[in-house]
């Protein structure tokens, strides 16, 4: 079985984002940028599963602009086999990418996507769950466990309440969530393996979709800054504050 | 203009969420139809009819929509989908699970988990874990939408909407429910209590909860914990708070020993009133607090219970 796991370029965690003046984004601009944490997860999982013998190959795909080949790397480093960079100059939509990327499963044919829950930039929980829609296949979304045994798989996700138990037919998409795996960090030897690995690059129009966003962003604002209060000394002043002041207990 | 909204429930309980989705498809305007599909919906039917603004409740009934499979429920919504410009959910798991799925069958852009209606198509959501706020706009012929639950009051009670089967569609033999382990308590439910008292990695061990507990248990709140709390195994994964967890926004969050990581203020930072107590006087959550008390947990949470009375 061939793993495909498609990574996004982010903002690292650790940076705290700044809104653009004129409201138009964030500010990108000589921001050290990472690989989204839960694709670090997804990426994991496909190389433990390849080397509990479930899987022969682990191709990662990326869509964005020529930096993305750096994340790529990253992700070969690891120790996926092959990367395959899709070029994009903008900010695509999950359901351009979902797009994208079932251009690269038709071509690819996986046996399994594992995906990142969501990207830590936009928050949209969605490329997962669109591409399994336009491929017809299951989907298995927030995944803190997963057991591929032939052509199903035991998952485990996390939902509100705490956990549920499915089992989805495999080829399938798989979004991980964070309780999934800790991701292995890069040798410096790997690293090296890493830039003589495969990696190729495609177009958008190679593949054929139309990416034109389909949302306009308005602007984008800073939240209302919440102000500091006071300290108190002891419990009891705690306890008079909150139910005379505040008045919320 | 009419707008669907997706009924998140457990087969015996009406989802909470639900009723801020509904006030959420208030303030876009139309006639609100209720969407409940599941296994013994009759129940769920009714009480979703007794929701304020709901015109009327569309019941799909059967065991292959009793577990929120989103291979089951999305061809279900996408065949209403043409007679709606909006179709919205509560941006729970199930949320979160079926409608992009919806989406993509449909061939339109979700907008995932808005905080705010501007217009019938312009919505603002949080981005980077609320560091940033965008507000979008669709021209699609359908929106398709979920909606974070605490940006929203909950629709009240005192509707009497008309009850409507459809037909279902079947199963699509895609996915299968195992089990679920769910989180029994007696307390409220997290993302809906009007008090949530946390605790972080300065609890030291999931035994000492139970401090947290007895404090919960005076004042009616519902205990939760940060990511790396989880992480460290004290509590389950359905207690986390934060940016990857779950959101919260209630009357009072009290944080103990939780250092205010900004994954960690991301799902609390709208609550009115922050209490922390935290032995570091430089934790960047007293940033946040309302009220600080810098001192030993160990010592100040027995005491915050002993003055409870």
């Amino acid at each position: 079985m061939k793993v495909l796991v498609p990574v996004k370029r982010v903002i690292d965690y650790n940076v705290k984002v700044r809104v653009k003046a004129d409201n138009s984004g964030v500010e990108l601009a000589n921001v050290k940028m990472a690989m989204n944490p839960f694709d670090e997860i997804a990426v994991e999982q496909a190389l433990r599963l390849k080397e509990a013998g479930g899987a022969e190959e682990v191709v990662v795909v990326s869509i964005g602009p020529a930096q993305n080949q750096e994340t790529i790397r990253t992700a070969l480093a690891m120790g996926a086999d092959r990367g395959i960079h899709i070029e994009a100059l903008h900010d695509i939509e999950p359901l351009a990418v979902a797009k994208l990327l079932k251009a690269v499963v038709e071509r690819e044919n996986p046996g399994l996507v594992l995906v990142g829950k969501q990207a830590i930039d936009d928050d949209c929980n969605q490329t997962g769950q669109m591409l399994a829609a336009l491929l017809g296949w299951a989907q298995g979304t927030f995944v803190s466990a997963l057991d591929v045994a032939g052509d199903t798989a035991k998952i485990v996700r996390e939902v509100d309440g705490g956990l549920e138990h499915l089992e989805i037919k495999m080829p399938a998409i798989v979004s991980v969530d964070l309780r999934l795996n800790e991701p292995r960090y890069a040798s410096l030897p790997n690293i090296m393996k890493a830039k003589k690995k495969p990696l190729d690059s495609l177009t958008v129009d190679d593949l054929g979709v139309d990416i034109k966003p389909r949302l306009t962003v308005v602007k984008v604002e800073e939240p209302a800054a919440r102000e500091a209060g006071i300290k108190v000394a002891d419990v009891k002043e705690l306890v008079e504050k909150l139910k005379n002041e505040a008045k919320v207990i | 203009m009419s707008i669907l909204v997706f009924c998140d429930h457990d087969n015996g309980q009406f989802g909470a969420a639900t009723l801020n989705a509904v006030s959420a498809a208030q303030k876009i305007g139309g006639d609100i139809h209720l969407l409940v599909a599941g296994d013994t919906s009759g129940t769920i039917a009714a009480q979703a009819a007794a929701v304020a603004g709901v015109a009327k409740v569309l019941v799909a009934d059967g065991a292959e929509y009793a577990h929120g499979l989103a291979e089951n429920l999305a061809p279900l919504i996408c065949d209403l989908a043409s007679q709606y410009s909006h179709i919205l959910a509560p941006a729970t798991t199930t949320g979160k699970n079926v409608m992009p799925r919806v989406a993509a069958l449909l061939d339109v852009m979700q907008i995932s988990d808005i905080i705010k209606v501007d217009d019938a198509n312009t919505f603002q959501r949080p981005i980077y874990a609320g560091n940033a706020l965008s507000t979008v706009r669709s021209d699609e012929a359908i929106k398709i939408i979920t909606v974070r639950s605490t940006a929203f009051e909950a629709a009240a009670e005192g509707g009497s909407a008309a009850i409507e089967t459809i037909s279902n569609n079947g199963d699509s033999g895609l996915s299968s429910y195992v089990k679920s382990e769910l989180s029994s308590s007696e307390r409220p439910e997290l993302t809906s209590a009007p008090i949530v008292i946390s605790g972080g990695r300065g609890m030291q061990d999931g035994a000492n909860f139970a401090m947290l507990e007895k404090v919960a248990d005076k004042l009616g709140a519902a205990v939760g914990a940060s990511r790396a709390a989880v992480d460290a195994g004290f509590v389950p994964n359905d207690y986390q708070v934060g940016q990857t967890g779950k959101v919260v926004a209630p009357d009072l969050y009290v944080a103990v020993g939780i250092s205010g990581a900004i994954q960690h203020l991301a799902g609390m930072k709208d609550s009115k009133v922050i209490v922390a107590i935290n032995k570091d006087d430089e934790a960047p959550i007293f940033q946040v607090a309302d009220f600080g008390l810098v001192a030993d947990l160990f010592d100040a949470v027995p005491e915050l219970e002993k003055e409870l009375g």
